[in-house]
């Protein structure tokens, strides 16, 4: 795709790292306000799909990379995973941070446990997983020879 | 700690890790990702046999997920239970080894199999997560937490049905399937969402607990049976099956073909464990009934005059989920009659969950023998095919074996369970049976031309070059001929120890409930 | 009547998605038709939780107000969202892919595996 008009990229410039801020602030707060994880790396995911637009595809394609978004991925899931296996003696998932509720609320990490972590590395996991979608399915329109394709090549048809 | 309470978590968290470390080990090389692949393939194996020994010696085993103790189900003496549970009784645990074994065998046909494809590293993960699914649906005793694993286990195969992704029918197939599987899957949400909005639980052992007879959980009843029995490839919405099937890599083929048991088990936790008593009627037994004879009537008809090996197996698959569904809706229709049950009803569910083991290592046995095939000469097509016994022995050997077990031949395993079913449908109408043993005679035609056509016969010019198959693939395939031959010549070990358990437990729903609703503080 | 009509438009929706399914032949509009189902299913769990003057499920926003919404059914709502995300993005690179092979995006014209 081309370049939309200078317009698009100036807004494009002025608003791309809010909605980063934003949706990291919806991520982080998930335990409180509607919001978490998913809807997080939801906000944050439009960031690329955001670019994409208003850039196009040739130029996006030569300046991001997509190892970023893939180490994003595996990073949330091994945490997720890592964060699961820890309350293992007792059992699988368990909560081993959380406070009841009378101290809670005090000090840097609240009494809700390994949820909000959790949610922490589920949202960057969709940011990753996100962005991957969508790069790859603008790679695969093939309508604006962005860069050439690998061919298949496992079977005769 | 004693390992054997944590098993149900494990069995699930084993593959998890595999599927999130995949994509990580596999840009370090072809000898990392093959050995990933097998070894948590085995490791799950190993703790699906260790929770069979666990279960079948000390009954039925709760896990409570992020509970402070791994069987608290009701904490503070609360009176529903909190918290997702997993629920393993005797059943379960027979269809997740069931489960284990075809997903062993499958992932050591596909180091090879898949050797010339790129993007292995995602279908390792797509392969571990469909493993994931498939054990998740069979272990969990919660409505809500079964349609996420048959979520997982959907969007899993549909991205490994098109993994071959420059051959056109591939892409078709997936579409297909992914249309009818994503419309069911909707329509499980609404009754899981209807039953939990009157009963305020999502629980099915607490479910089981409270459900009264009534006009909504009728409805629920029917849309929960007309899903799974889509999962499964019963007669109305079985078109998808035999693309899918065919389409898939084999490795894949031999896994799906222990997700759609999964599916039948689901079936069989809704109307035997959740309903019950409560089932209303003859209606339900009777609709599993027919769809299960017109199910094999129609598969085996169909599959007579296919000419594409694949394809073939995959309307087998439909007519033997016809027998599965054929033995259990006779255990089902006489669940309340005492005397009715005691005389052929708990012949039929033997036969029935006889015959799941059996069809998974034979179906799965002969997918593998297929993709063996498509590997060395690179044909599907009979028409193109012949003369390869002299150089591929092992493989015709095993192909030999599987085929008498699915025709229902003495002395295999398949003859064992489709006898049990057939003298039990006997004693509710003959002409149940006259089906049966029609379908079970093309069966045998259907085998002996593919045999004939494939195997035997003069060698073509084309195939001088044709070697046997690597030695991973011989030895996954070794290992599903291993466990028919073992049901082969043990068969009423195999009856009394692991099957009758399995029964048992299925029919004994306050046995079910009593596990979760008694384990409080 | 008033407190059913969220359950009528859920029926509505899931009517309206599968009369798409059956009569469009553009795959586009099928997958659009899935999502419309997918949403009038999210809807119908959303609407089973209402309590009437019911409020936030969060202990320290609810304020004097001591009947609240119930949380479950938001968190199936959350699953089957995420759940119909993975799907729809997996229908769409597929129809991609089905266009590039066969040069239509007609469910009629679609049928080499046949019999």
């Amino acid at each position: 795709m081309n370049p939309l008009s200078v317009v698009v990229r100036t807004v494009c410039d002025l608003f791309a790292w809010f909605m980063i801020v934003f949706g990291v602030n919806v991520l982080l707060h998930g335990y409180v306000t509607p919001g978490g994880g998913f809807q997080g790396g939801a906000i944050i995911a439009t960031f690329t799909a955001f670019l994409l637009v208003a850039y196009g595809g040739k130029r996006v394609a030569a300046r991001v990379n997509n190892k970023l978004f893939d180490l994003f991925e595996e990073i949330g899931l091994i945490v997720f995973f890592i964060l699961a296996f820890l309350g293992f003696p007792i059992t699988f998932f368990f909560n081993f941070m959380a406070r009841p509720l009378a101290e809670s609320a005090s000090g840097i990490l609240p009494g809700v446990g390994t949820v909000a972590l959790m949610s922490a590395a589920v949202g960057l996991e969709v940011t990753g997983a996100l962005s991957l979608i969508i790069l790859t399915m603008h790679k695969g329109i093939r309508m604006f020879k962005v860069e050439p394709l690998e061919q298949e090549t496992g079977h005769e048809r | 700690m004693n390992w054997n309470d944590h098993l149900p978590a494990l069995l699930l968290a084993i593959p998890l890790f595999g599927a999130f470390v995949a994509p990580v080990a596999s840009p370090f090389g072809r000898t990392t990702r093959n050995a990933l692949l097998a070894s948590f393939s085995f490791l799950t194996l190993l703790v699906s046999l260790f929770l069979l020994r666990h279960t079948l010696t000390n009954g039925i085993a709760v896990y409570v997920m992020g509970g402070e103790s791994f069987d608290l189900t009701l904490p503070l003496g609360m009176k529903l239970p909190v918290r997702i549970i997993m629920e393993v009784d005797a059943f379960s645990a027979f269809m997740a080894v069931c489960g284990s074994i075809a997903s062993f065998a499958g992932a050591l046909f596909s180091m090879n199999y898949m050797e010339k494809f790129t993007g292995l590293g995602r279908f390792v993960s797509l392969y571990f997560l469909l493993t994931v699914g498939m054990l998740g649906m069979m272990i969990t005793g919660d409505m809500f937490n079964f349609f996420v694993f048959l979520e997982i286990s959907s969007i899993a195969s549909i991205g490994l049905i098109a993994f071959w992704r420059d051959r056109p029918e591939a892409v078709e197939a997936s579409i297909k399937y992914m249309l009818i599987s994503q419309v069911s899957s909707m329509v499980f949400l609404i009754a899981a969402g209807a039953l939990y909005g009157k009963y305020n639980v999502l629980n099915m052992a607490a479910m089981g607990a409270l459900i009264k007879p009534g006009t909504l959980e009728k409805l629920a009843l029917v849309f929960l049976v007309g899903t799974l029995a889509m999962k499964c490839g019963a007669f109305p919405l079985h078109m998808w099956l035999p693309d899918a099937y065919a389409e898939a890599p084999s490795g894949v083929s031999c896994l799906l073909v222990a997700v759609s048991q999964a599916s039948l088990y689901g079936l069989m936790r809704v109307c035997f464990s959740l309903y019950g008593v409560n089932l209303g009627g003859a209606f339900i037994p009777w609709a599993m009934i027919v769809m299960g004879l017109s199910s094999m009537f129609f598969g085996v008809a169909m599959a007579v005059v296919q000419h594409d090996i694949k394809r073939l197996i995959g309307y087998h698959s439909v007519s033997q989920v016809g027998y599965m569904l054929l033995g259990l809706g006779v255990g089902m229709l006489v669940l309340t009659d005492a005397r009715g049950m005691a005389e052929y009803g708990f012949t039929a569910i033997k036969g029935g969950i006889f015959h799941i083991f059996n069809y998974t290592m034979y179906k799965a046995l002969l997918f593998l023998a297929a993709g063996a095939v498509y590997y060395t000469t690179g044909k599907r097509d009979l028409n193109e095919l012949g003369g390869l016994a002299r150089r591929m022995p092992f493989t015709t050997g095993m192909f030999v074996i599987a085929a008498a077990a699915i025709s229902g031949l003495p002395p295999f395993n398949g003859f064992v369970s489709k006898l049990l079913i057939y003298e039990s449908a006997f004693a509710v109408h003959p002409a149940l049976t006259v089906v049966a043993l029609v379908t079970s005679v093309l069966t045998l035609a259907s085998f002996v031309k593919v045999f004939q056509t494939a195997f035997l016969g003069p060698e073509r010019s084309a195939f001088a070059t044709v070697r046997e198959v690597p030695t991973a693939m011989l030895f996954g395939m070794g290992v599903l001929t291993l466990a028919v031959l073992v049901a082969t010549l043990f068969p009423s070990w195999t009856l009394s120890y692991l099957v009758e358990p399995a029964a048992r437990a299925l029919v004994d729903q306050a046995g079910y409930v009593g596990a979760v609703m008694g384990g409080g503080l | 009547m008033i407190a059913n009509a969220p359950f009528l438009l859920v029926g509505l929706l899931f009517l309206g998605g599968m009369i798409a399914i059956f009569m469009e032949k553009n795959l586009v509009k099928i997958a659009i038709a899935i999502s419309v189902i997918g949403s009038s299913v999210n809807l119908f769990l959303v609407a089973l939780g209402y309590r009437n003057g019911g409020t936030v499920p969060i202990h320290y926003m609810a304020g004097e107000n001591t009947v609240m919404v119930l949380p479950t059914p938001q968190a199936m709502t959350l699953t089957a969202i995420v759940i119909a995300l993975a799907t729809t993005a997996l229908l769409l690179s597929l129809i991609m892919l089905v266009y590039r092979h066969y040069g239509t995006l007609d469910i009629d014209e679609i049928r080499r595996l046949r019999g």
